[in-house]
Protein backbone atom coordinates (compact mmCIF):
# COMPACT_ATOMS: atom_id res chain seq x y z
CA UNK A 1 0.00 0.00 0.00
CA UNK A 2 0.85 3.53 -0.59
CA UNK A 3 0.41 6.26 1.96
CA UNK A 4 1.11 9.84 2.33
CA UNK A 5 0.96 12.38 5.81
CA UNK A 6 -1.15 14.86 5.16
CA UNK A 7 -1.03 16.17 8.56
CA UNK A 8 1.17 14.54 11.47
CA UNK A 9 1.10 17.43 14.07
CA UNK A 10 -0.95 17.11 17.43
CA UNK A 11 -3.47 18.56 19.26
CA UNK A 12 -4.00 21.97 17.23
CA UNK A 13 -3.08 23.15 13.51
CA UNK A 14 0.60 24.67 14.05
CA UNK A 15 1.29 27.33 10.84
CA UNK A 16 4.05 29.81 10.79
CA UNK A 17 7.18 29.70 8.97
CA UNK A 18 8.93 27.72 12.14
CA UNK A 19 6.94 24.55 11.37
CA UNK A 20 7.15 24.43 7.46
CA UNK A 21 9.41 21.54 7.41
CA UNK A 22 7.88 18.93 9.59
CA UNK A 23 4.05 20.75 8.63
CA UNK A 24 1.55 22.26 10.73
CA UNK A 25 -1.42 20.43 10.07
CA UNK A 26 -3.20 18.19 12.05
CA UNK A 27 -3.82 14.10 11.91
CA UNK A 28 -4.22 12.92 8.37
CA UNK A 29 -3.01 10.02 6.30
CA UNK A 30 -3.79 8.82 3.08
CA UNK A 31 -3.70 5.25 1.91
CA UNK A 32 -4.33 3.82 -1.36
CA UNK A 33 -4.37 0.20 -0.96
CA UNK A 34 -2.36 -2.18 -3.61
CA UNK A 35 -6.16 -3.54 -5.09
CA UNK A 36 -7.30 0.17 -5.12
CA UNK A 37 -9.41 2.33 -3.05
CA UNK A 38 -8.99 5.00 -1.14
CA UNK A 39 -9.12 4.78 2.78
CA UNK A 40 -8.19 8.12 5.19
CA UNK A 41 -7.18 8.25 8.78
CA UNK A 42 -8.21 10.85 10.85
CA UNK A 43 -9.77 14.02 9.17
CA UNK A 44 -7.42 16.76 11.12
CA UNK A 45 -6.75 19.96 9.32
CA UNK A 46 -4.82 18.21 6.83
CA UNK A 47 -7.75 16.59 5.00
CA UNK A 48 -8.59 19.74 3.50
CA UNK A 49 -5.94 19.32 1.10
CA UNK A 50 -6.03 15.57 0.24
CA UNK A 51 -9.77 16.50 -0.20
CA UNK A 52 -8.99 19.35 -3.05
CA UNK A 53 -6.24 16.76 -4.94
CA UNK A 54 -8.41 13.48 -4.86
CA UNK A 55 -9.33 12.09 -8.32
CA UNK A 56 -12.17 10.05 -9.55
CA UNK A 57 -13.44 7.51 -6.96
CA UNK A 58 -16.89 6.37 -5.86
CA UNK A 59 -15.91 5.57 -2.85
CA UNK A 60 -13.58 6.86 0.37
CA UNK A 61 -13.57 5.69 4.18
CA UNK A 62 -12.60 7.69 6.76
CA UNK A 63 -11.24 5.64 9.58
CA UNK A 64 -11.70 8.06 12.82
CA UNK A 65 -9.50 7.59 15.75
CA UNK A 66 -11.32 9.50 18.10
CA UNK A 67 -13.26 12.48 17.98
CA UNK A 68 -10.93 14.93 19.70
CA UNK A 69 -10.97 18.29 17.34
CA UNK A 70 -7.63 18.05 15.88
CA UNK A 71 -9.13 14.65 14.25
CA UNK A 72 -12.28 15.46 13.08
CA UNK A 73 -11.44 19.39 12.32
CA UNK A 74 -11.20 18.70 8.60
CA UNK A 75 -14.25 17.08 7.60
CA UNK A 76 -16.71 20.12 7.29
CA UNK A 77 -13.49 21.33 4.57
CA UNK A 78 -13.27 17.98 2.60
CA UNK A 79 -14.00 18.95 -0.49
CA UNK A 80 -15.89 15.25 -1.34
CA UNK A 81 -18.43 15.86 0.51
CA UNK A 82 -20.05 18.02 -1.17
CA UNK A 83 -19.65 15.87 -4.43
CA UNK A 84 -22.81 14.22 -4.73
CA UNK A 85 -21.25 11.22 -6.87
CA UNK A 86 -19.17 10.15 -3.73
CA UNK A 87 -20.29 8.18 -1.53
CA UNK A 88 -17.97 8.29 1.70
CA UNK A 89 -17.97 6.14 4.44
CA UNK A 90 -16.77 7.71 7.99
CA UNK A 91 -15.92 5.27 10.79
CA UNK A 92 -15.02 6.09 14.07
CA UNK A 93 -16.35 5.11 17.72
CA UNK A 94 -19.16 5.21 19.90
CA UNK A 95 -19.23 5.71 23.26
CA UNK A 96 -21.37 3.94 25.64
CA UNK A 97 -24.19 6.35 25.64
CA UNK A 98 -23.98 8.09 21.53
CA UNK A 99 -23.38 6.10 18.68
CA UNK A 100 -21.00 7.80 15.57
CA UNK A 101 -23.49 10.05 14.54
CA UNK A 102 -24.74 11.56 17.49
CA UNK A 103 -21.09 12.46 18.40
CA UNK A 104 -20.09 13.66 14.86
CA UNK A 105 -23.41 15.41 14.66
CA UNK A 106 -22.27 17.67 18.19
CA UNK A 107 -19.11 19.28 15.51
CA UNK A 108 -21.20 19.49 12.02
CA UNK A 109 -23.89 21.38 13.59
CA UNK A 110 -24.26 25.02 14.23
CA UNK A 111 -23.07 27.01 16.08
CA UNK A 112 -19.31 25.45 15.71
CA UNK A 113 -20.19 24.68 12.23
CA UNK A 114 -22.90 26.22 9.27
CA UNK A 115 -23.49 22.96 7.64
CA UNK A 116 -25.42 19.75 9.52
CA UNK A 117 -24.42 16.31 8.58
CA UNK A 118 -27.54 15.27 6.81
CA UNK A 119 -27.51 18.13 4.39
CA UNK A 120 -24.05 17.33 2.85
CA UNK A 121 -24.27 16.68 -0.88
CA UNK A 122 -22.51 13.84 -0.73
CA UNK A 123 -23.96 10.27 0.36
CA UNK A 124 -22.62 9.73 4.09
CA UNK A 125 -22.22 6.47 5.54
CA UNK A 126 -21.91 6.15 9.32
CA UNK A 127 -20.05 3.38 10.65
CA UNK A 128 -19.67 2.56 14.23
CA UNK A 129 -16.51 1.27 14.14
CA UNK A 130 -16.48 -2.89 14.73
CA UNK A 131 -13.70 -3.62 17.78
CA UNK A 132 -12.38 -6.81 15.80
CA UNK A 133 -11.48 -7.24 12.08
CA UNK A 134 -13.21 -6.10 9.11
CA UNK A 135 -12.61 -5.62 5.23
CA UNK A 136 -12.85 -2.54 3.57
CA UNK A 137 -12.13 -2.48 -0.60
CA UNK A 138 -8.61 -3.81 -0.58
CA UNK A 139 -7.75 -4.31 2.94
CA UNK A 140 -8.42 -5.93 5.85
CA UNK A 141 -8.53 -3.62 8.96
CA UNK A 142 -8.54 -3.97 12.36
CA UNK A 143 -9.75 -1.58 15.18
CA UNK A 144 -9.09 -1.74 19.11
CA UNK A 145 -9.25 0.37 21.58
CA UNK A 146 -6.39 2.17 22.64
CA UNK A 147 -4.97 4.04 25.70
CA UNK A 148 -6.08 7.71 25.18
CA UNK A 149 -8.87 9.88 26.85
CA UNK A 150 -12.31 9.11 25.99
CA UNK A 151 -13.25 6.32 23.62
CA UNK A 152 -10.71 5.86 21.05
CA UNK A 153 -9.29 3.27 18.69
CA UNK A 154 -6.17 2.49 16.89
CA UNK A 155 -5.97 1.37 13.25
CA UNK A 156 -4.11 -2.24 11.81
CA UNK A 157 -4.56 -2.15 7.90
CA UNK A 158 -2.96 -5.06 5.72
CA UNK A 159 -3.14 -5.61 2.51
CA UNK A 160 -1.02 -7.97 -0.12
CA UNK A 161 1.79 -6.07 0.45
CA UNK A 162 2.48 -5.19 4.13
CA UNK A 163 0.69 -3.91 7.24
CA UNK A 164 0.39 -0.35 8.51
CA UNK A 165 -0.48 0.30 12.62
CA UNK A 166 -1.87 3.59 13.23
CA UNK A 167 -1.55 5.05 16.66
CA UNK A 168 -1.84 8.52 16.60
CA UNK A 169 -2.99 9.31 20.49
CA UNK A 170 -1.59 6.62 22.52
CA UNK A 171 -0.19 6.59 26.16
CA UNK A 172 0.88 2.77 26.19
CA UNK A 173 3.00 3.78 29.14
CA UNK A 174 0.33 4.91 31.42
CA UNK A 175 0.38 3.74 35.14
CA UNK A 176 3.36 1.61 34.28
CA UNK A 177 6.18 1.84 37.15
CA UNK A 178 8.55 0.75 34.46
CA UNK A 179 7.57 0.64 30.71
CA UNK A 180 7.86 -1.45 28.32
CA UNK A 181 6.33 -4.22 30.47
CA UNK A 182 5.05 -7.41 29.01
CA UNK A 183 3.31 -7.39 25.55
CA UNK A 184 0.09 -8.71 26.76
CA UNK A 185 -0.44 -6.30 29.29
CA UNK A 186 0.51 -3.37 27.09
CA UNK A 187 -2.61 -1.21 25.08
CA UNK A 188 -2.24 -1.90 21.00
CA UNK A 189 0.45 -4.21 21.37
CA UNK A 190 -1.71 -6.50 19.19
CA UNK A 191 -2.79 -3.61 16.29
CA UNK A 192 1.32 -3.61 15.97
CA UNK A 193 2.73 -6.72 16.42
CA UNK A 194 5.45 -7.22 13.67
CA UNK A 195 4.00 -4.08 11.45
CA UNK A 196 5.86 -2.94 8.57
CA UNK A 197 5.01 0.32 9.42
CA UNK A 198 3.80 1.80 12.95
CA UNK A 199 3.00 5.03 12.87
CA UNK A 200 3.00 6.42 17.02
CA UNK A 201 2.65 8.91 18.62
CA UNK A 202 5.52 10.42 19.60
CA UNK A 203 4.55 14.00 21.28
CA UNK A 204 6.32 14.69 23.91
CA UNK A 205 10.20 14.32 25.33
CA UNK A 206 11.04 12.40 27.70
CA UNK A 207 11.73 15.49 30.27
CA UNK A 208 8.02 16.47 29.11
CA UNK A 209 6.28 13.25 30.14
CA UNK A 210 5.97 13.33 34.09
CA UNK A 211 4.02 16.36 33.83
CA UNK A 212 1.69 15.35 31.23
CA UNK A 213 1.03 11.70 32.35
CA UNK A 214 -3.08 11.10 31.42
CA UNK A 215 -2.96 13.62 28.49
CA UNK A 216 -3.10 10.68 26.29
CA UNK A 217 0.19 10.64 24.36
CA UNK A 218 3.90 9.26 24.47
CA UNK A 219 7.02 10.48 24.84
CA UNK A 220 9.51 9.94 21.85
CA UNK A 221 11.43 7.35 23.93
CA UNK A 222 8.44 4.99 24.55
CA UNK A 223 7.37 4.95 21.07
CA UNK A 224 10.66 3.52 20.39
CA UNK A 225 10.07 1.45 23.85
CA UNK A 226 6.50 0.11 21.93
CA UNK A 227 8.07 -0.55 18.67
CA UNK A 228 10.35 -2.53 20.11
CA UNK A 229 8.15 -4.32 22.54
CA UNK A 230 6.17 -4.92 19.30
CA UNK A 231 8.91 -6.43 16.99
CA UNK A 232 7.80 -3.27 14.39
CA UNK A 233 9.94 -3.31 11.22
CA UNK A 234 9.82 0.86 10.80
CA UNK A 235 8.58 3.62 13.16
CA UNK A 236 7.41 6.86 12.18
CA UNK A 237 7.22 9.15 14.93
CA UNK A 238 3.60 11.04 14.69
CA UNK A 239 1.73 13.60 16.48
CA UNK A 240 4.29 16.18 17.21
CA UNK A 241 3.59 18.67 19.84
CA UNK A 242 1.95 22.19 18.17
CA UNK A 243 4.68 23.88 20.07
CA UNK A 244 7.70 22.39 19.01
CA UNK A 245 9.34 24.39 15.95
CA UNK A 246 11.39 22.25 13.04
CA UNK A 247 14.46 23.65 14.97
CA UNK A 248 13.23 21.62 17.94
CA UNK A 249 12.26 18.82 16.21
CA UNK A 250 15.40 18.24 14.49
CA UNK A 251 17.01 18.21 17.97
CA UNK A 252 14.58 16.06 19.42
CA UNK A 253 14.82 13.71 16.10
CA UNK A 254 18.62 13.86 16.25
CA UNK A 255 19.61 9.86 16.71
CA UNK A 256 23.22 10.63 17.46
CA UNK A 257 21.85 12.21 20.41
CA UNK A 258 20.13 9.46 21.67
CA UNK A 259 21.47 7.54 24.76
CA UNK A 260 21.10 4.18 22.35
CA UNK A 261 20.73 3.17 19.26
CA UNK A 262 17.00 1.89 18.41
CA UNK A 263 16.44 -1.89 17.65
CA UNK A 264 14.57 -0.83 14.20
CA UNK A 265 14.74 2.10 11.73
CA UNK A 266 12.99 5.32 13.27
CA UNK A 267 12.35 8.49 11.85
CA UNK A 268 9.78 11.41 12.59
CA UNK A 269 6.78 12.52 10.27
CA UNK A 270 7.01 15.02 7.74
CA UNK A 271 3.70 16.47 6.17
CA UNK A 272 4.13 15.53 2.78
CA UNK A 273 5.97 12.19 3.43
CA UNK A 274 5.02 9.07 0.72
CA UNK A 275 5.97 6.27 1.79
CA UNK A 276 5.07 2.08 0.58
CA UNK A 277 4.42 0.03 2.83
CA UNK A 278 5.71 -3.53 2.27
CA UNK A 279 6.89 -6.48 3.87
CA UNK A 280 9.85 -6.88 2.01
CA UNK B 1 -0.47 -14.97 24.16
CA UNK B 2 -2.31 -12.30 22.93
CA UNK B 3 -3.22 -8.70 24.57
CA UNK B 4 -5.30 -8.10 27.14
CA UNK B 5 -7.83 -5.20 26.46
CA UNK B 6 -7.46 -2.02 27.46
CA UNK B 7 -10.22 -1.84 30.09
CA UNK B 8 -8.93 -4.97 31.80
CA UNK B 9 -5.06 -3.00 31.24
CA UNK B 10 -6.01 0.10 33.10
CA UNK B 11 -7.54 -1.83 36.01
CA UNK B 12 -4.11 -3.76 36.51
CA UNK B 13 -2.37 -0.46 36.04
CA UNK B 14 -5.38 1.12 38.89
CA UNK B 15 -4.89 -1.84 41.29
CA UNK B 16 -1.31 -1.49 40.95
CA UNK B 17 -1.17 2.11 42.80
CA UNK B 18 -4.03 1.36 44.99
CA UNK B 19 -3.74 0.36 48.48
CA UNK B 20 -6.67 -1.45 49.03
CA UNK B 21 -6.11 -5.45 47.93
CA UNK B 22 -7.70 -6.00 44.67
CA UNK B 23 -8.32 -9.66 42.70
CA UNK B 24 -8.60 -9.20 38.53
CA UNK B 25 -10.01 -12.06 36.73
CA UNK B 26 -10.63 -12.70 33.11
CA UNK B 27 -14.42 -13.56 31.42
CA UNK B 28 -14.46 -17.06 32.73
CA UNK B 29 -13.17 -16.41 36.50
CA UNK B 30 -9.64 -17.33 35.68
CA UNK B 31 -7.46 -14.98 37.64
CA UNK B 32 -5.41 -12.33 35.89
CA UNK B 33 -3.65 -10.74 38.58
CA UNK B 34 -3.76 -9.63 42.24
CA UNK B 35 -1.92 -6.56 43.48
CA UNK B 36 0.90 -6.29 46.68
CA UNK B 37 -1.73 -5.68 49.27
CA UNK B 38 -3.52 -8.51 48.02
CA UNK B 39 -0.41 -10.27 48.18
CA UNK B 40 0.08 -9.34 51.98
CA UNK B 41 -3.92 -10.87 52.98
CA UNK B 42 -3.24 -13.88 51.24
CA UNK B 43 0.26 -14.34 52.13
CA UNK B 44 1.77 -15.20 48.47
CA UNK B 45 3.37 -12.91 46.10
CA UNK B 46 1.38 -13.11 42.35
CA UNK B 47 5.01 -13.75 40.67
CA UNK B 48 4.97 -17.08 42.90
CA UNK B 49 1.28 -18.05 41.98
CA UNK B 50 0.96 -16.42 38.45
CA UNK B 51 -2.58 -16.31 36.59
CA UNK B 52 -4.68 -19.34 38.00
CA UNK B 53 -7.90 -21.11 37.17
CA UNK B 54 -11.40 -20.67 39.21
CA UNK B 55 -10.87 -23.50 40.63
CA UNK B 56 -8.02 -23.03 41.59
CA UNK B 57 -8.15 -20.07 43.61
CA UNK B 58 -11.56 -20.63 45.18
CA UNK B 59 -9.97 -23.32 46.92
CA UNK B 60 -6.66 -22.11 47.66
CA UNK B 61 -7.65 -19.41 50.14
CA UNK B 62 -10.21 -21.65 51.93
CA UNK B 63 -13.08 -19.48 52.31
CA UNK B 64 -15.05 -20.47 54.81
CA UNK B 65 -18.41 -17.97 56.11
CA UNK B 66 -18.01 -16.84 59.56
CA UNK B 67 -19.04 -19.77 61.00
CA UNK B 68 -16.19 -22.38 59.44
CA UNK B 69 -18.90 -23.20 57.16
CA UNK B 70 -16.77 -24.02 53.62
CA UNK B 71 -18.25 -21.38 50.66
CA UNK B 72 -18.43 -23.36 47.42
CA UNK B 73 -16.89 -21.13 44.64
CA UNK B 74 -20.48 -20.25 43.13
CA UNK B 75 -20.96 -17.99 46.94
CA UNK B 76 -17.86 -15.99 46.21
CA UNK B 77 -18.52 -12.73 45.22
CA UNK B 78 -16.15 -12.58 42.59
CA UNK B 79 -17.69 -15.86 41.29
CA UNK B 80 -21.14 -14.45 40.96
CA UNK B 81 -19.86 -11.38 39.73
CA UNK B 82 -18.72 -13.29 36.46
CA UNK B 83 -21.35 -15.62 36.56
CA UNK B 84 -24.34 -13.27 37.10
CA UNK B 85 -22.93 -10.08 35.71
CA UNK B 86 -23.86 -8.30 38.75
CA UNK B 87 -22.10 -6.59 42.14
CA UNK B 88 -22.18 -9.02 44.78
CA UNK B 89 -20.70 -8.52 48.67
CA UNK B 90 -19.90 -10.82 51.45
CA UNK B 91 -18.12 -11.56 54.72
CA UNK B 92 -16.11 -14.76 55.00
CA UNK B 93 -13.18 -16.06 56.31
CA UNK B 94 -9.67 -17.51 54.26
CA UNK B 95 -6.63 -18.84 54.94
CA UNK B 96 -4.12 -17.18 53.54
CA UNK B 97 -0.98 -19.20 52.05
CA UNK B 98 1.30 -18.20 55.08
CA UNK B 99 -1.47 -19.75 57.39
CA UNK B 100 -3.11 -16.87 58.79
CA UNK B 101 -7.07 -16.80 59.39
CA UNK B 102 -8.07 -13.91 58.30
CA UNK B 103 -11.86 -12.48 58.42
CA UNK B 104 -12.47 -9.91 55.59
CA UNK B 105 -15.19 -8.14 53.38
CA UNK B 106 -15.73 -8.82 49.31
CA UNK B 107 -16.85 -6.60 47.20
CA UNK B 108 -16.70 -7.33 43.63
CA UNK B 109 -18.09 -5.70 40.47
CA UNK B 110 -18.33 -7.07 37.01
CA UNK B 111 -16.06 -5.18 34.53
CA UNK B 112 -18.30 -4.59 31.22
CA UNK B 113 -16.46 -2.34 27.82
CA UNK B 114 -17.48 -0.68 25.15
CA UNK B 115 -20.14 -2.26 23.19
CA UNK B 116 -20.87 -4.53 25.79
CA UNK B 117 -18.25 -6.37 25.93
CA UNK B 118 -17.77 -8.59 28.97
CA UNK B 119 -14.21 -7.81 30.14
CA UNK B 120 -13.59 -10.20 33.76
CA UNK B 121 -14.74 -8.96 37.23
CA UNK B 122 -12.78 -7.06 40.05
CA UNK B 123 -12.94 -7.59 43.29
CA UNK B 124 -11.64 -5.61 46.68
CA UNK B 125 -10.48 -7.20 49.98
CA UNK B 126 -11.00 -5.82 52.96
CA UNK B 127 -9.77 -7.23 57.12
CA UNK B 128 -12.05 -6.36 59.18
CA UNK B 129 -9.27 -8.33 61.57
CA UNK B 130 -7.33 -11.82 61.84
CA UNK B 131 -8.54 -14.60 64.10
Amino acid sequence: MNVRLWGTRGSLPAAGPETVRYGGNTSCVEVRPDGGGLVVLDAGSGLRRLGDRVDVVDRIDILLTHLHLDHIMGLGFFAPLFRPEIEVHLWGPSSSISDLRARISRYLNPPLFPVRLPDLPSRVVLHDVPLHRFTLPGLEVTADLICHPAPSVGYRLTDATGTLTYLPDHEPALGCRVFPTTREWTSGSDLALEADVLLHDAQYTSEEYPARVGWGHSSVAHAVAFAELVGARRLVGFHHDPGRTDDALDRLWDLSTWQREPQLPVVPAHEGDTFTVSAA
Amino acid sequence: MSQHSVEVILAKQLASHLTLPIFLVDPIGNLLYYNEPAEQLLGHRFEATGEMPVDDWATTFQPTDRDGRPLPASDLPLVVAVDKRVPAHRTMTIRGLDGVVRDIEVMAFPLEGEGARFLGAVAIFWETGPR
